[in-house]
């Protein structure tokens, strides 16, 4: 058995190679996850990455993974038939911070997919944070706080503590074009956001 | 319980989050455990983007950058194979990979290091692994250029590489170094990793088998990602 390829830092310089959009170049994924033809509820993530001081982090990359409006992955390993897969949706979005820290998603609210034993998972997506001065990227999950109840069965959600279990529920505000999340991600401090051995 | 399809990250391979020598890992490191995560489909499913993903000239830095010339710079391709740790293949994967022009400057703005653009190259590109896991770029080799970490501080030259394969849990971004680099013993996040032979395994190898006659030198680099414990699923 051959070992692991280390990981290294995405380093401060990488947005004309993964997110080019501002250098004239197409990326492989934006943060607009939906067309028109895409089936579900609009919905808008929106948050800003935060350092141990609470400064804004401004040159992070951020991935999130998703199930469709329907809770099924498109990749061969979600071989569940019988829920339909979205031709308008791969469920996949990258982005990049601005001065700021902030970032948003436009995407649907995903669907309930299957976790351990098959007991349903509350709605959640998968996030992944990069950054200058990361030598190994984060890996979290955004989950939904209009979803009490699906929240309240997860298994997830239930093995973590709960003070700090909240920093993964981003907290929904209802606006003209439909429900915008709240979710702020604290790579470190007091309220660092849970981050999982994945 | 081994009931994981994915071999778990393995952290005697891996830098650690918080690095005295890498001083921005101080604030940005995590210092809460890492809670563990059971494996269900959120994580045995991830992004899929193979040759639909790339265009004809995304593999050669030395031409997709080019407006009016060659860019500047010893030529070279990089070339390997994508392995899990079974030893397995990883076909059909994308790779996307970015670098410092020959004199150590990228077209980034932030990057103001007072070095020359290079109006011929843009610095990034693409590629996607064949049925054997196997990939192939053509580029500059990269300068090494200054940072902030600490006095005198240079980066040795290396090219930053992302990849998926399999799933969301086989992510990886690193960065590949060249060898005989007299940077690479004090540079702090090459040494970050912990282990030695593990660093050894970012570094290149000079290949003359991949060395192009009159042409480009030739540099091999393999990459392993999470093993896999069933038959994997190919995209």
């Amino acid at each position: 058995m051959t070992k692991q390829t280390p990981s290294q830092t995405i380093g401060p310089f990488f947005a004309y190679g993964l997110t080019p959009e501002g250098y004239g170049r197409k990326g492989i994924a934006g943060n607009v996850l939906v067309t028109p033809a895409t089936a579900g509820e609009r919905i808008r993530i929106e948050g800003r990455v935060l350092d141990g001081k609470g400064a804004p982090v401004n040159d992070a990359m951020i991935e999130i993974w998703q199930a469709n409006a329907a809770g099924r992955y498109r990749h061969a390993g979600d071989a569940r038939d019988a829920v339909p897969l979205d031709p308008s949706f791969t469920g996949f979005g990258r982005t990049l911070t601005d001065e700021t820290g902030a970032f948003r998603f436009d995407t649907i609210k995903p669907g309930r997919v299957p976790g351990r034993g098959n007991a349903l998972q509350a709605p959640h997506i998968g996030l992944i944070v990069l950054a200058r001065g990361m030598p190994n990227h984060a890996y979290s999950r955004i989950y939904f706080s209009d979803e009490a109840q699906a929240n309240g069965e997860d298994a997830v959600l239930a093995v973590l503590d709960p003070a700090r279990r909240k920093t993964l529920i981003a907290e929904r505000r209802n606006e003209a074009g439909g429900g915008v999340y709240r979710f702020d991600i604290r790579l470190q401090g007091d309220d660092e956001t849970v981050f999982f051995d994945a | 319980m081994n009931d994981r399809t994915y071999n778990p990250r393995d952290w005697t391979q891996h830098p650690p989050y918080l690095d005295e020598g890498y001083k921005s890992t101080g604030l940005r490191a995590p210092k809460k455990p890492l809670v563990p995560l059971p494996e269900t489909l959120s994580e045995l499913t991830g992004p899929v983007f193979g040759h639909e993903a790339v265009q004809p000239l995304d593999n050669d830095l030395t031409r997709n950058g080019a407006v009016n010339g060659a860019p500047l710079g010893e030529r070279i391709v990089v070339a390997g194979r994508v392995l899990d740790e079974n030893g397995r293949p990883v076909p059909n994967t994308l790779i996307e990979v970015w670098q410092a022009n020959a004199a150590g400057r990228y077209i980034h703005r932030a990057d103001q290091h007072n070095a020359p653009l290079d109006p011929n190259f843009f610095g990034a590109g693409r590629c996607v692994t064949d049925a054997d896991g196997g990939y192939r770029f053509m580029s500059i080799k990269p300068g090494c250029y200054p940072w902030e970490n600490h006095n005198k501080a240079f980066r040795p030259a290396h090219i930053h590489f992302s990849l998926f394969g399999r799933c969301f849990l086989t992510r990886l971004v690193t960065q590949m170094y060249f060898p005989g680099d007299p940077l690479l013993p004090i540079d702090p996040i090459f040494m970050g990793i912990p282990d030695e032979a593990a660093r050894g395994r970012l570094i290149s190898k000079y290949s003359l088998d991949l060395t192009e006659h009159g042409h480009a030198l030739g540099f091999e680099f393999d990459i392993v990602l999470r093993g896999c414990n069933a038959t994997p699923f190919e995209g």
